[in-house]
């Protein structure tokens, strides 16, 4: 028996909208605070926020109410509607990204034959965020660094996406909660001990999965659109106050969500191999979200890793990897699955 | 009137949530279309047809064509218009107002529109007239890719080969040398 079964419709999906708000700003937080006050800390040999909360555990708190106090300022001839909706638009986006990740066999927010596929639909969505901050705030680096965005987000959604199809056509579903079942229930080569995660048959797709997703979260080595030694800030110079704040979280709950989506298609999402555990709904629905936290957190401490310790790419060498790069084997990866997944 | 009325009470069946929802969207899209053509800044077109692309992808959604609705948020929105607003900002991207951008050729856009209307109209009056179409739940992603890959398969084909032409037509016409 569900957990879920007995409630009616509208508590199901109430439970399920304050699931997937908590889901994309707790994450935020967490990643926050152990990868960018902690983790970076440790790396640079210093000890990072101290002094608010046990360890500085609440200076992202600290952080919120100091942005939210701050004034909301316009640049005069800015576009002001354009400019006050940009960061929104790109938040929506990533919002409506979180709602294809499922947490348990009951704990999913949408469970449809589109998936993945809707996923990937909404992520591209805020790029339209970024051309409206760049072109909004009426300034040139601001503007200069929205087309930089525009022009990386593009080039590295079509590896990404490449990358998902060798994972769907080994699941032969674009259902999220199918891939992870299809792994759970895996085998490799007849022996089925800790299922199939596909970052074992799709190594491959899951590297350039990695890689286009640090290019799509502007992390460093990608981070082209917002080179402070150049642009300033990029596309969010122009940003202030409670405004920043949301380009700030935005960037934060992306990277957890996106890392979400790569455990699910990869890792093995709310399924873990866990020695003498019965398969059991509700005991998946409480251990899901623990165990899709976690992966949530070792894959952002890669993207974090590489993004404090690679240089900056040059545009020509940005696009170049891209194009030249990533796309001829992402395909040539769909072709080898296709004929294994033909044949075998 | 009173026939559309007669119309909508004789279905015992008829779907009212899903009726009202059309019309609020199709309420949503007509006034964004409308701001797509009447902007004086072509930016704010371009982000209004934004409104209108969504508008239609939600229709998509309300007929259960998940998949559909999808395609054309990837397509339309996520590349389409993103290409629109980049190559504009990329070349004349003025802020504030330029009325020359709504009033230019404007008799002409009136009598294309008209032309389109139609002749899309008289295409789908003439093949379903007063049919109903029953959506009783959204459509398999799979039932889509088995239609496409056996009963369509060669005008699929066909589609990526003209698709392939042109892109090799683009790159032969843009590069210099």
């Amino acid at each position: 028996m569900s957990l879920l079964a007995e409630l009616s419709y509208w508590q199901q999906t109430s439970l399920r909208v304050v699931g997937g708000l908590a889901g994309v700003l707790l994450v935020a937080g967490t990643l926050v605070y152990l990868h960018l006050f902690k983790m970076v800390s440790f790396m640079q040999s210093r000890l990072g926020p101290m002094e608010a909360g046990p360890f500085g555990s609440l200076q992202l708190l600290a952080e919120v109410g100091k942005h939210l106090q701050k004034e909301d300022i316009f640049p005069r001839k800015a576009d002001k509607f354009v400019f006050a909706a940009a960061p929104f638009v790109i938040l929506a986006s990533t919002f409506l990204l979180v709602v294809v990740v499922p947490a348990g066999p009951d704990a999913w927010f949408i469970n449809n034959d589109v998936g993945i596929y809707l996923g990937m639909a909404v992520s591209s969505v805020s790029v339209i965020g970024i051309l409206m901050a760049g072109w909004g705030s009426a300034n040139k680096y601001s503007l200069l660094g929205g087309l930089r965005a525009t022009g990386q987000l593009i080039a590295y959604e079509l590896p990404l996406i490449l990358a998902v199809v060798g994972v769907v056509i080994q699941a032969g579903t674009m259902n999220m909660q199918g891939i992870v079942i299809a792994q759970a229930e895996g085998e490799i080569f007849g022996w089925g001990g800790i299922g199939n995660p596909y970052i074992l048959t799709q190594g491959v797709a899951f590297m350039i999965f990695m890689i286009a997703m640090q290019a799509e979260l502007t992390q460093a080595p990608f981070d082209m659109p917002i080179a402070e030694s150049e642009l300033v800030s990029g596309y969010m110079t122009e940003y202030s106050g409670m405004r920043f704040l949301l380009f700030f979280i935005g960037e934060f709950a992306t990277a957890g969500v996106f890392a979400s989506v790569a455990s699910v298609l990869f890792l093995g999402g709310w399924w873990a191999p866990i020695p003498g555990l019965e398969w059991d709904d509700n005991t998946w629905n409480l251990l899901g979200p623990i165990v899709l936290i976690t992966k949530i957190v070792i894959l952002t401490f890669i993207v974090f890793w590489v993004r404090f310790t690679f240089p900056r790419f040059r545009e020509d060498q940005l696009q170049r990897l891209a194009w030249k790069f990533l796309i001829p084997i992402a395909l040539a990866n769909i072709v080898v699955t296709a004929i294994f997944k033909v044949w075998i | 009137m009173t026939a559309l009325l007669a119309a909508i009470s004789s279905d015992a069946d008829i779907m009212v949530a899903q009726n009202i929802f059309f019309g609020v969207i199709a309420a949503v899209m007509i006034v964004s279309a409308l701001r797509v053509v009447t902007s004086a800044n072509i930016v704010h077109a371009a982000l209004w047809l934004v409104v209108v692309l969504a508008g239609v992808a939600a229709q998509f959604i309300l007929l259960g064509a998940e998949f559909v609705a999808v395609t054309q948020v990837l397509v339309y929105i996520g590349a389409v218009v993103v290409l629109f607003l980049f190559g504009v900002m990329l070349t004349r991207a003025s802020l504030g107002e330029d009325e020359s951008v709504a009033k230019e050729k404007r008799s002409l856009a009136v009598a294309v529109g008209v032309l389109l209307f139609a002749v899309m109209a008289t295409a789908l009056i003439d093949t379903w007239s007063d049919d109903r179409i029953v959506i009783d739940e959204p459509q398999r992603v799979a039932e889509v890719s088995d239609s496409i890959f056996s009963q369509y398969i060669v005008p699929f084909e066909a589609v990526s080969v003209l698709l392939l032409a042109a892109l090799i037509g683009a790159i032969v016409v843009a590069r210099k040398d």
